[in-house]
Formats: C-alpha cells, sequence, structure tokens
C-alpha cells in the first residue's frame, strides 16, 4: 500500500506530566488488569478450554508486553487481526470473535 | 467544559443519560443510523426509523436544550441483503433534506465481506451525488485493521471523495496512523470492553496527532457510557494537558469538521 506523505498529522505532543506522575495515574488499575489476565488464562486452563484460539492467542499476544520494544498495543492489535486483504464471499455472522483464525474464515 | 457527542445512538438511551451529558457540558450530540440488534425485515422498517431520527429524536433533545443532529444509512450489519440495501438507499434522498441531517454516515464495513463492500460504495456514491459529509463505521477487533484497508482503499479511488470531508470512526492504535496519514478524519470511541479506553485515547493524541482527531462514546444499547468523553477530559487534565487543549479536542474539532454541513449550528 502506498504511503502519501500528504496530510501528515502535527508533532506528537508528549503528556506535560512527570514521568513519576504518569506511573502514579496508571499503576494501580494496571496492576489490577494484568492480575486479571493471568486469573482469566488459569481459569481457562483449569477448565481444560486452554486450546480455544482465542485464549491461545492471548498467550501469544502477552509476549510482546515483556519483549522491550515499543507501540506494544499496536502490535498486540496487530497479532490479533486477520492478516489477509481480499474482501470474503460471505459472512460467517455478525460478531467478530476477538481473534483471528484461518481455519473459520478459510474462504479467503 | 464543553464538548460535542459527534457519535451517540440516542435512541436507545434513556432521558437521564441526556440530562447527564447536558449537565457535564454536552453542546450537541450527532446520531449516526445504526443496527438496532436485530434484522430489520423491510424498508419500511428503515423509514420509521429515519422519522424517529429527523423527527423524534430532536424533539426528545431538545428539551433538555440539547442540538441534535442525525446520519442517515443502512448500518453495514445489515447490508448482506442487496436487495433490501437498495431500497433503503433509493429512501434516503427524500430525507436529506431535513434540518438536522448532516450526511451519510455510519456506512463502513463488519465482516469484510463482498456484498457489505458494494453497499458502501453505493453510499458513498449517493454521498457524492448530494454533496453529504460521510461518517464510516471500522469493523470490530480481528476485522478492524483489514476492514480499516479495504475501506481507505476504497474511498481513495481517484476523486471520489475529499478526505476533509469524510470521517473514518474507531480508529485504534493500530489503523489511526493509516486513516491520519491519508488526509480523513479520525474517530476514537471510548468503550468500557472494547475500541478505547479513555488512556488509550490519550495516548493516541499525544502520538498520533490532535488536529484531526474527535472522540465519542458512541453510546448504544450495548455496554456503553455516555458520559465516556467528558470522562476523557479528566484523564486528559491529570497527565497535566491545559483546558485549551481539552476544549480543542472535543469541542473545537468536532466543530470545524461538522461545520462543513452548514445544517450544523449549535444553541437552540
Amino acid at each position: 500500500m502506498p504511503k502519501p506523505r500528504a496530510h501528515r498529522s502535527p508533532a506528537a505532543l508528549p503528556s506535560p506530566a512527570s514521568s513519576a506522575a504518569l506511573v502514579d495515574i496508571g499503576f494501580i488499575p494496571v496492576r489490577a488488569k494484568l492480575i486479571e489476565v493471568a486469573a482469566y488464562l488459569a481459569r481457562v486452563e483449569r477448565l481444560g478450554a486452554a486450546g480455544d484460539v482465542r485464549c491461545a492467542a492471548l498467550r501469544a499476544a502477552a509476549r510482546v508486553l515483556v519483549d522491550g520494544k515499543p507501540a506494544r498495543a499496536r502490535r498486540i492489535l496487530e497479532r490479533l487481526s486477520d492478516p489477509t486483504t481480499r474482501p470474503d464471499t460471505v459472512s460467517t455472522g455478525k460478531a467478530a470473535l476477538g481473534a483471528w483464525q484461518k481455519s473459520a474464515r478459510g474462504k479467503k | 467544559m464543553r464538548y460535542i457527542e459527534p457519535h451517540g445512538h440516542m435512541v436507545s438511551r434513556t432521558t437521564d443519560d441526556y440530562q447527564a451529558m447536558v449537565t457535564a457540558g454536552c453542546q450537541a450530540v450527532c446520531e449516526p443510523a445504526f443496527w438496532a440488534g436485530f434484522d430489520r425485515s423491510s424498508a419500511d422498517g428503515f423509514r420509521d426509523y429515519f422519522r424517529q431520527l429527523t423527527e423524534h429524536e430532536p424533539a426528545r433533545a431538545a428539551k433538555f436544550l440539547l442540538p441534535h443532529f442525525s446520519w442517515l444509512c443502512i448500518n453495514p450489519k445489515e447490508a448482506e441483503d442487496l436487495a433490501l440495501a437498495a431500497d433503503v438507499l433509493a429512501m434516503i434522498p427524500e430525507f436529506l433534506a431535513k434540518p438536522n441531517v448532516l450526511g451519510i454516515g455510519e456506512i463502513g464495513l463488519n465482516r469484510n465481506t463482498r456484498n457489505e463492500l458494494k453497499v458502501l460504495e453505493q453510499h458513498v456514491d449517493l454521498a457524492v451525488k448530494h454533496d453529504q459529509l460521510i461518517l464510516v463505521h471500522t469493523p470490530h477487533l480481528e476485522d478492524k485493521l483489514k476492514g480499516t484497508r479495504l475501506i481507505v482503499d476504497l474511498l481513495r479511488a481517484p476523486a471520489r471523495v475529499k478526505p476533509g470531508r469524510v470521517i473514518i470512526d474507531h480508529v485504534e492504535e493500530h489503523t489511526v496512523q493509516l486513516v491520519l496519514d491519508r488526509g480523513f478524519w479520525a474517530g476514537i470511541t471510548l468503550y468500557p470492553d472494547s475500541k478505547s479506553s479513555p488512556p488509550r485515547a490519550v495516548d493516541m493524541l499525544e502520538t498520533s496527532g490532535h488536529d484531526r482527531i474527535w472522540l465519542n462514546s458512541a453510546c448504544d444499547w450495548g455496554v456503553s457510557d455516555p458520559l465516556a468523553v467528558p470522562k476523557t477530559a479528566f484523564e486528559m487534565r491529570r497527565r497535566g494537558h491545559s483546558a485549551e487543549f481539552v476544549d480543542q479536542v472535543l469541542f473545537q474539532n468536532p466543530v470545524r469538521f461538522l461545520s462543513q454541513c452548514p445544517k450544523f449550528r449549535l444553541g437552540v
């Protein structure tokens, strides 16, 4: 896909808050969410559902959290996305699953 | 604080929500045509819905001193039925002259099918023919990246639309730059469980730009929060952003885009 440079957005605008303040603002809520992720993965494993494609996708995406590279949210979203490029012939239903699997959308 | 709710499905909300939004500083609400949660059985169902969006809901909002605007289309969730879509598309021009109609939307894709793409193209042609603004819905979850690429490619067909008159909504970290770099406006939707949270939205403003972006709650009949936009203002302020910056993103930006339609006016 071509990448035209026109219409580029203005320069990024970093948060004026101090780095310590940013950690304070986000730490407790994010700590809670991380524990939720851990508990969820343990729960589905305990119940024998760890092989579900969505659970497998979560485990794979979680590796991005600690790889030390930037843009983690973008890269996790990309990992969970349909990588194909052609429109589907028919719909498989109104609702998306949240994680792409080749077998469910094999008509591409 | 003042803000615009540029994307709210108010027919699904209560009068308590209207009161809370106005109390929080909402100056106007814009309502794109949406899926009802079930498929309508005929074009007549859409005629009733369009009357609701252009007659009943503006009157309900006016009781709370809130200007109400709408966008019309057959939502991509119902676009698999090409015959139904053709009937609805033929009906839309009847409603375009209504005083609160801003344009065509929220059109787009749901599961990225060929039929959805055909109906999207027909909507875009209709908007161009009638010189309407366009509001685009991008797909959910794993379908969003592919769907956004398909939508952008369709819209960028030579001389099809002016990008500055199109807002592509529900962007996330993996699609926001794709939209902005091609000259379109981008909408960030604030949802409790999907799309973006207030902290992630502010991250995108800080890293991807803030000149052609609006924030919306897309509140509807599902899990959603009609006060998500003012709550994001709080997130912006506690990160140290100025009141002027908040006003630019939450009020001035949507006013700038929506004012391209001369029917968009504030104040009842």
